[in-house]
């Protein structure tokens, strides 16, 4: 391993805004994406509740 | 022999892929903690690019699943046109929205890294510009089914695009060969050995193989979401016992 310190594992040798910037919109949009699908097939089941209760 | 055509009704495949979700998840977990901890821990600092190298772990496995999902679309489209399964255009959607993150991811990834190694976030080259395209592909896709109210004619007409549009993803893969570009050749070539660190081939195939479970699982819970919206009138979704219980 090669950091020596936590603030030295942020610095990414100075590349730490390109790094962390395409790690971090990375994991954004890979967790808003699943949870986005979630509560659309939420809101198809709760469609097609409603269109059956009458 | 198994029946694959039994499969391709929405009323068997919505309970399978119910199972299999939850498999994915777990398997994209695992390799993406893996990969992670190969690239930022075990994998060696680059020569030449420092850390800064690091983007490739996700760079490289985001453009290739871009190439990868609009192909598996494309397949499905020729299945469809050919054999009018209700499946197949379900599917092609589900995937759709993933690939086009994907390849927004790509060029994102790929913006961020070209700044400091190349001193621009962009540059009008071959690699870069069939990127942008297929981007775009999979925005028009989208678009296009979007338009039409009929989902038996929009996948048809999804369909014709996605084969048309297939042929930009020879393109992308081959433009480091065919043009004079500022983007690196392949990292990883079939016919010759890798150029890089094992450490670093082994974080970024095992990223990749966590993108593509990732892929499976979101594109299933998609696909489920898009039976329930298009099936909502018929028997099998109102004995769903998703739909019973949530009540």
């Amino acid at each position: 391993m090669q950091w020596s310190s936590l603030s030295d594992f942020l610095a990414m040798g100075g590349y730490g805004f390109y790094v962390w910037g395409s790690f971090g919109i990375c994991a954004l949009t890979m967790i808003a994406e699943p949870l986005l699908v979630r509560h659309r097939r939420k809101m198809a089941v709760r469609a097609i509740q409603q269109s059956q209760d009458f | 022999m198994i029946n694959w055509f039994k499969f391709s009704a929405p009323s068997t495949f919505y309970p399978l892929a119910g199972k299999l979700i939850p498999v994915f998840w777990l398997l994209a977990a695992m390799l993406g903690a893996v990969g992670l901890t190969i690239g930022f821990f075990v994998a060696p600092t680059d020569a030449q690019q420092g850390e800064g190298y690091r983007i490739i772990f996700i760079h490289v496995p985001a453009s290739w699943m871009s190439m990868f999902i609009y192909c598996v679309m494309a397949f499905w489209a020729l299945m469809g046109l050919t054999f009018q399964t209700r499946l197949s255009g379900m599917m092609s959607s589900a995937l759709a929205p993933t690939g086009a993150l994907f390849a927004f991811l790509s060029l994102w990834t790929g913006a961020l890294w070209g700044k400091p190694m190349w001193g621009t976030w962009w540059v009008w080259d071959a690699r870069l510009t069939s990127e942008l395209i297929l981007f775009f592909l999979y925005l028009g896709y989208m678009a296009l089914q979007a338009a039409i109210d009929d989902p038996r004619r929009a996948d048809r007409a999804g369909a014709v695009l996605s084969l048309v549009g297939v042929v930009n993803v020879p393109i992308i893969y081959f433009s480091v060969k065919w043009w004079n570009t500022l983007h690196q050749g392949a990292s990883v070539s079939l016919t010759k050995s890798p150029s890089m660190a094992s450490t670093m081939l082994w974080g970024m195939l095992i990223m990749a193989l966590a993108f593509w479970a990732y892929t499976i699982a979101v594109a299933l819970m998609r696909a489920r979401a898009i039976m329930l919206e298009r099936e909502a009138n018929t028997e099998w979704v109102k004995h769903l016992p998703d739909v019973k219980e949530f009540a």
